[in-house]
């Protein structure tokens, strides 16, 4: 029998904030354990979480940049269950009434573009993080109340790799929004997976697995390969699957059973009474809204239909939003978009890169890119002196046309002149000028050659190319 | 002596330097060595800590500042053992919490302070504001000043004792589902529970979130102003806090009844109210009347479901909030072979018998399969007594009624029986699940033995300023609040 795989995914996502969630102390990664607490998220007795306002607004933001609603009215829960890192012994999160709900994220996968939907992304707060040592185990409390965004998707995902593509099409979209910066090295990210299978056109959903916590794209989707066949190999041997949570053992590469649905927790949520419920009012949303920017496959889209550079180019552009932004300045009014991408990715960032600075630091104005590209495509410079004119440009700035004078850089494309240099290498070449008169077209290379030598490499080599034609067929 | 004055009068007596602080404080510590053995109110006292507070204020004296910028300057207030105050502990009358001290200052405390209050000593709860006698603190019962063989109320009980046996200026307390205002009632002084958002609930250790409010306890009601005023106002670190402007409580007291609405809750004036309080509460209304209010009688249809609507939200939310005393971060540990078993173990050893139940109780209304049946009604039910309240106060000012059903009773006799435990609130309970505010003061008394009655006063929310009015303009034509238990 031929089986589907059915995904979906929850991610959670730290948030960009200055301070945690529900209290002042910093949300930084790397401090010494315990450093950045306070009463409010070690849950000492009499204390109180009040909402990060940042955190709310970017809780919204991302809700729009996911396509969500983001509804008149939400709130918080209180998710009960004892654990070490959990200094509440409940979690602080939104069960019934999200602040955002149904969405969806368009991603290329496959040649094509697919569309997972969005269940909701909500807000809660992180927990701190456990050590256990030969004797004792220790609680650092430094991400605890950290602000946490976490993203359910619908069981729209069909294979690793597409859960892979759509993870990091969510992570790109993250990062442009300002949401997150989803370093994944500080744990910024990190996913639970339900998978299951069935038979293919079947409509039921088969028995659901979860895969908990995982920290690396690369490994959710070892995971999911793993379990994906295991389930199906299961199911083929006439066996069973139980609902159950496993955990992915990266060094042994397999998943493990923690617990059944009937060892569940029961997490008792209900609203939590110290804060108020949330009825964002028009002009909070629309502040919010005032800071949606393009998302990065739209923009890949126009710039491909704008400017109809190739899809490549478009990919850097999507990946280096300023670069992005300084190509579509240099780029307004131009006839030779491609032209200038190349320029702009292949000379402009590499120097970038090599020298360490930015495109905010550049010394001229997009403009003199689109300038250089037409002069050079209308011959006045050839592209040898375009490397010239801007590497003068990249170094101290100024105008091409005035690099180009000042350089003298400028080809020499004027009839006369190029007359003389051409009859003059005929008459000194009458073997070669023989061929080209039998025929023999490639020889006019030579000629040209030697017209290019005579004038230092000034002659334009296109018209040099056209004189010597028709002083020789003439 | 000192100690007999009320807050007002030892305010007047430092203002014009016949007396210090040090005086007010050394007479109040006098008093305790000399009474609270009886009584048993205080749980610990940071004498050297009181008097170099003392000294501080008198030095502020000495320099000129006033009670008008300052209207606590120098007096010795009592807090009830949940108050976080840096340094300090709070054990909340509970094993569980060991030697853990405060890191920090609550809001109320911190504005008690900044209004030159001397806070000093921790007084005697029910563990962690469970009960209504004090007999359900780890560290022994408080007594009834008017008769030691009775409770104080509570859970506020050492509140009201240390007030009641005149061992300080004032208390602060908090009031849950009554825990001020019935203590109040027994212990014959004044207490007032605020409308919920009015006093921050940061710094307190938490009972049921919703229901919670910070209230004074006093020898009369302007002192209750007085207290009230200086703990008031929004806080940014409690996002339930209104931010709703402070009235001079003090300043707008005065007056009479003439023009005032009371309303007569007809479902409070069940059967089974002690002859005695019914009594002394048809005289309070009459007074009342006589004083220029017109009485009217008013509906309160859902006021039947109040009880039980109250033990599962404040259990539901008692459960939760009580889950961080864990033995993990602070407080007394009782070690396991793993997590679980070292929870059970600090817990199963650190909660007393009503704690445990509360936390059963409201795990339970929250369990999944049991939360639509239990937590969910009751959450309707609240709305339907909040709106209740809102319908009486569109035709009256406040409502009239007795705080408690009977007077103090004897120690140990409703421990075997929570439900009779739980009924001696049922007057208090309602106003808590409304959000509202109210007040008790004296009344009269029973007779052999004498004990104190409560007269409750309900108030619109926010509305403090007209209730303390009414309560005051009642006080001071009775002869109730000027009686004192001979100790």
């Amino acid at each position: 029998m031929e089986y589907e795989t059915v995904i979906g995914l929850e991610t959670h996502v730290q948030l960009k904030t200055k301070s945690k969630m529900f209290c002042g102390c910093v949300n930084q990664f790397g401090s010494e354990p315990n450093t950045n607490v306070c009463p409010v998220c070690l849950g000492m007795p009499g204390v109180l979480p009040v909402p990060n306002e940042r955190a709310m607004q970017l809780t919204a933001l991302a809700g729009y940049l996911l396509n969500c609603e983001v509804p008149g009215f939400a709130k918080f829960d209180r998710k009960n269950y004892f654990y070490p890192d959990a200094s509440k012994d409940y979690q602080i999160t939104q069960f019934d009434f999200p602040s955002t709900t149904t969405g969806h994220v368009d991603f290329e996968f496959g040649g094509g573009i697919e569309r997972v939907r969005i269940t909701r992304a909500h807000i809660e707060e992180d927990v701190g993080k456990s050590s256990h040592f030969a004797q004792h185990s220790g609680v650092d409390f430094n991400r605890a109340g950290v602000p946490l965004l976490e993203i359910v998707s619908e069981p729209d995902l069909r294979s690793a790799d597409m859960a892979y593509e759509y993870l990091n099409a969510l992570k790109e979209i993250l990062i442009y929004g300002g949401i997150s910066d989803c370093d994944m090295e500080k744990g910024m990210v990190r996913c639970d997976v339900n998978i299951s299978v069935r038979p293919r056109g079947a409509e039921e959903l088969g028995v659901k697995v979860e895969i908990k916590n995982m920290n690396t794209f690369s490994g959710m989707r070892r995971a999911i390969n793993y379990e994906v066949p295991r389930q199906i190999e299961t199911l083929e041997r006439g066996g069973t699957l139980v609902q159950e949570t496993r955990r992915w053992d990266d060094i042994a590469g397999i998943t493990e059973s923690m617990r059944t649905k009937e060892q569940a927790h029961d997490y008792r949520y209900f609203p939590e009474p110290d804060i108020m419920p949330l009825k964002p009012s028009e002009s909070w949303l629309s502040e919010v809204r005032s800071h949606i920017v393009e998302l990065p496959l739209a923009r890949k889209q126009r710039f491909v239909l704008d400017y109809g550079i190739p899809a490549q180019d478009a990919d850097v552009f999507v990946g280096n939003v300023p670069l992005g932004g300084f190509f579509e300045q240099a780029v307004s009014g131009a006839k030779n978009a491609k032209a200038i991408a190349n320029w702009v990715i292949n000379n402009l960032q590499a120097r970038i890169v090599e020298t360490g600075t930015t495109v905010d630091e550049l010394k001229f104005e997009p403009a003199a890119i689109r300038e250089l590209v037409g002069i050079i495509d209308a011959g006045t410079i050839s592209n040898k002196g375009g490397q010239e004119v801007f590497s003068e440009l990249f170094e101290n700035g100024g105008a091409p046309e005035e690099i180009v004078e000042a350089k003298g850089l400028a080809q020499v494309s004027d009839s006369v002149e190029l007359d003389t240099w051409c009859q003059a290498a005929i008459d000194a070449n009458p073997g070669p000028a023989n061929d080209v008169r039998n025929g023999k077209d490639n020889a006019i290379n030579f000629l040209k050659g030697q017209v290019m030598k005579a004038s230092r490499g000034k002659a334009n080599p296109q018209v040099v190319g056209e004189t010597l034609a028709k002083l020789l067929k003439s | 002596m000192l100690h007999e004055l009320t807050l007002s009068g030892l305010t007047s007596k430092l203002a014009s330097k016949e007396v210090s602080s040090r005086d007010a404080m050394q007479a109040c510590l006098d008093r305790i060595a000399a009474v609270d053995g009886q009584v048993n109110a205080f749980m610990s006292i940071d004498r050297d800590d009181a008097l170099s507070q003392a000294d501080a204020a008198d030095a502020a004296l000495a320099k000129g500042n006033t009670h008008i910028a300052q209207p606590l300057l120098g007096v010795p207030i009592s807090l009830k053992d949940l108050f976080c105050a840096k340094g300090q502990p709070a054990n909340c009358s509970s094993k569980i919490l060991g030697d853990f001290h405060s890191p920090y200052d609550g809001t109320a405390v911190r504005k008690l302070r900044d209004a030159g209050a001397v806070l000093f000593g921790r007084v005697n709860m029910d563990e962690f504001a469970m009960g209504s006698s004090t007999e359900n603190s780890a560290f022994g019962r408080s007594n009834n000043p008017w008769d030691l063989e009775r409770v104080p109320g509570g859970s506020s009980g050492g509140c009201a004792a240390s007030v009641a046996a005149q061992e300080c200026f004032g208390s602060i307390g908090t009031d849950t589902g009554g825990s001020i205002r019935q203590p109040a009632a027994l212990c014959g002084c004044v207490g007032l529970k605020p409308t919920y958002g009015r006093v921050s609930r940061y710094g307190v250790v938490a009972f049921a979130s919703s229901l919670d409010q910070v209230g004074p306890l006093t020898k009369d009601v302007r002192d209750s102003a007085t207290l009230l005023g200086a703990m008031s106002g929004h806080d940014p670190h409690d996002s339930t806090s209104v931010p709703t402007d402070v009235p001079d409580y003090v300043a707008e007291l005065g007056g009479d009844l003439k023009g005032i609405k009371l309303g007569l809750p007809r479902e409070f004036l069940i059967d089974g109210i002690d002859p005695e309080v019914r009594a002394a509460f048809d005289a309070a209304v009459k007074q009342c009347e006589a004083l220029g209010a017109e009485i009217h009688e008013v509906s309160m249809p859902h006021t039947e479901y109040g009880v039980a609507t109250y033990y599962i939200v404040a259990t539901a939310e008692a459960s939760a909030n009580l889950a961080r005393f864990d033995g993990i971060r602070y407080g007394d540990r009782v070690d396991g072979d793993d997590p679980f078993s070292l929870y059970c173990n600090t817990r199963g050893r650190g909660f007393g018998e009503e704690v445990k139940r509360r936390i059963i109780l409201g795990t339970y209304v929250l369990s999944s399969g049991y939360y639509d049946a239990y937590y969910l009604r009751a959450q309707k039910a609240r709305t339907l007594i909040k709106r209740d309240f809102e319908q009486a106060f569109e035709t009256v000012d406040a409502l009239i009624t007795p705080t408690v059903p009977s007077p103090a009773f004897k120690a140990g006799e409703k421990m075997d029986d929570p439900l009779q435990m739980y009924l001696s609130d049922i007057f208090t309970i309602s106003c808590n699940l409304a959000g509202t505010c109210g007040i008790s003061l004296p009344c009269g008394f029973s007779n052999e033995p004498k004990l104190p009655i409560g007269l409750q006063f309900l108030g619109k929310p926010f509305g403090e300023s007209q209730l303390l009015q009414i309560a005051h303009a009642y006080e001071q034509a009775t002869p109730w609040h000027t009686e004192r238990a001979s100790l």
